[in-house]
């Protein structure tokens, strides 16, 4: 897959690639596997920042959707074509594209201000864009947002619930405004109290939760309504990681009882826990999507990590890893050295081999598949939202 | 289209999740009432506070103030009473305001603006509960009143017709303080814009007679709304004394107050609508 193109997700077990110049791929096999076989032979050249240029000056695919729909009659959940939004001089929007097939969960992932919260905002039809199309569940929103309100629920960078009510009036309200009758809301509030683990609490006010129970609690307003796309932007953000965990369980509960999750964050490992398809935004466009592990390709098949006793000898490391791979990366607070390669285990030996023989303190060496955090790196040249590690070239 | 759900099996088993229907403008609007209401009465504080304050008020204008000002002939107990009760609502509406303000800082009217219900349906229902909590405290407002001395000089019926105007002011204002609120987008904004309520307090009949302005400032406070509404409830429960000091009939700033009261419902209940569903 390439890095700015445009995707068409999962179809069930045969997920579809679009790339750039339009062509379409059906995957067989494990989605990850098929995914890499995929950029190995059709990525001879290395993806990378340069890569993204050439693919966003490429004239997009006008048949790109055609071609999907060819094969696959579903619906995407989501439909966007040339979103922008400005807001003064701030472009919020930047002509993004996305397509996104139900039955899966995507999370868009970018930094603060790369046009997430306006995307989701934009297909809640809380905000209307300034041009492009834009289709949830194939109804167009700009048009009917009402009919659209029907199909999401929403639950935003707040936890937007009353404190003054208890957790089971709350999602009862909710209820009733999604439509249940009194009867219906109560039932779905007790069932959706049990999904979020809030049950013994629900009789008391929220203004006594804490925060990660008030999150919980609005996952849960969001859902009562039993909605076919569920929005959730930065779910987690702001919450301890106690409460994240919790969260996510919840998120993954849902998932499996077949709610379409569309979910932003900053978080590369939330995106990794929970996302089928990831799609990484800056500057209001899309620059690369994929599975977690057709990102990480991206990045490289596997990384080299040594960890070093003395910060001293980071660069004599960062030098004998330039020669098994290219571009090694120096970590100084953490005192690590990594660097992409594309022979994992032949490179690995050959990095031990040259270590030993320079006979630099090494504490831990290990192979791993490369983190997110690298993949936003290389496709933007700059660490991801708040928990990139510091990282720059390795000093020559 | 039918106000129901289909529920196909259990609510958290969607084979492919729910069209919901969303709730009618009534069911709706009541929703979010009850929710404003039960934010109001399960905070104690905030009734107690607004209570105390509204007493002390009271109390400095009617002990304090009260032996300087000269009401034209009549108790300034009684001239003072119908201009605190009316005048009650705006410095109750500034919390309102502020309530919305937080309302949206907290995004609980995103998530009522991504529902399948009316929009206007979120900001009646908020327009009626705030109007709801007025009526409590223009309640307790006039019982201060009569504690403090204040007597009726007119029949019951037209001391009710005046807490019926008051009632109705308070819901026409009420826009005033929810399209601040919706403009400010935080609580401590809307307390700041709200403030510019005590113009419209200060600046007019409700407590000290017009006529002892200065000439500047005469037409103003002579002109703005709450001018009239005072007027109309004053002439409505002083009786004769007190109409006999209005510059017009009671009936004509019951007439002027009713127009001005409609005016300010449509306008700004257009731009709070308006602004709501901007998107």
């Amino acid at each position: 897959m390439t890095p700015g193109s445009s995707v068409g997700f999962g179809l069930g077990d045969r997920p579809v690639a679009v790339d750039s110049r339009g062509h379409s791929k059906a995957m067989t096999g494990l989605p990850g596997e098929a995914a890499a076989q995929h950029v190995a032979a059709d990525d001879a050249r290395v993806p990378g920042a340069g890569r993204i240029t050439d693919a966003l000056t490429d004239p997009r695919p006008p048949a790109a959707v055609g071609l999907l729909s060819e094969r696959t009659p579903v619906t995407p959940i989501v439909e966007a074509r040339g979103l922008t939004k400005r807001f003064g001089r701030a472009q919020a929007l930047a002509g993004l594209d996305l397509v996104a097939q139900p039955g899966r969960v995507v999370a868009l992932l970018g930094p603060n201000g790369a046009g997430k919260t306006t995307f989701v905002r934009s297909v809640a039809t809380l905000l209307r864009p300034d041009a492009g199309s834009l289709q949830v569940a194939g109804i167009d929103a700009l048009r009917h947002p009402a009919r659209v309100r029907q199909m999401i629920g929403l639950a935003g960078q707040f936890a937007a619930v009353e404190p003054a009510m208890t957790g089971r009036e709350n999602l009862e309200m909710i209820g009733r405004l999604f439509g249940l009758k009194p009867k219906q809301a109560r039932a779905a509030a007790t069932a959706v109290l049990e999904q979020i683990q809030l049950t013994g609490d629900a009789g008391r006010l929220v203004r006594t939760y804490s925060g990660g129970m008030r999150r919980r609690l609005d996952l849960g307003a969001s859902l009562v309504g039993a909605p076919r796309l569920l929005l959730l932007d930065e779910p987690t953000a702001g919450l301890d990681p106690g409460s994240r965990v919790q969260l996510w369980d919840a998120i993954r509960q849902l998932v499996a009882a077949g709610t379409d999750v569309l979910l932003t964050t900053q978080y590369l490992d939330e995106a990794d826990q929970l996302a089928a398809d990831i799609v990484i935004i800056d500057h209001g466009q899309v620059i690369a999507a994929g599975t977690p592990s057709e990102l990480k390709t991206l990045a490289g098949d596997d990384v080299i990590e040594v960890h070093v006793r003395d910060a001293e000898a980071l660069p004599d490391v960062a030098a004998v890893l330039s020669a098994v791979g290219r571009d090694p990366r120096v970590d100084r607070a953490t005192r690590r050295v990594w660097v992409a390669v594309d022979d994992g285990t032949r490179r690995l030996m050959e990095a031990m081999r040259a270590l030993d023989h320079g006979g630099a303190g090494v504490e831990d060496i290990s192979l791993r598949r490369p983190t997110l955090d690298e993949v936003f790196l290389t496709l933007t040249g700059k660490p991801a939202g708040t928990t990139g590690q510091p990282s720059g070239p390795a000093a020559a | 289209m039918a106000n129901a759900s289909v529920i196909t099996g259990s609510p958290l088993s969607p084979a492919r999740g729910r069209v919901n229907s969303g709730a009618r403008f009534w069911p709706s609007a009541l929703a979010v009432a009850r929710r404003t209401v039960l934010k109001f009465v399960r905070t104690p504080q905030l009734i107690g506070l607004a209570t105390v304050q509204s007493a002390i008020f009271l109390v400095i204008f009617r002990y304090i103030f009260g032996g300087a000002i000269n009401a034209g002939g009549l108790p300034y107990v009684d001239f003072l009473v119908p201009g605190f009760v009316v005048t009650g609502f705006l410095w109750a509406g500034m919390g309102a305001a502020a309530g919305v303000a937080e309302d949206v800082e907290q995004g609980l009217f995103d998530r009522l603006r991504s529902l399948p219900i009316p929009r206007a349906a979120v900001l009646a229902g908020r327009g009626l509960a705030d109007t709801a909590l007025v009526t409590w405290s223009l309640a307790v407002g006039t019982a201060l009143g009569f504690a403090v001395g204040f007597r009726m000089h007119g029949p019951v019926t037209a001391g009710l017709a005046a807490l019926g105007l008051c009632v109705l002011f308070s819901f026409a204002f009420e826009w005033v303080f929810i399209t601040i609120g919706l403009v400010a987008g935080t609580a401590q904004a809307a307390q700041g814009m709200s403030v510019l309520m005590t113009v419209l307090v200060f600046v007019s009949s409700a407590y000290v007679p017009v006529s002892s302005m200065p000439g500047w400032l005469r037409p103003v406070a002579e002109q703005q709304p709450v001018t009239p509404m005072v007027n109309a409830v004053r002439g409505l429960v002083g009786g004769p004394q007190a109409e006999a000091l209005l510059p017009h009939t009671t009936a004509y700033y019951v007439g002027l107050s009713l127009i001005w009261a409609v005016a300010i419902m449509v306008v700004f209940g257009v731009v709070a609508a308006a602004r709501f569903s901007r998107r």
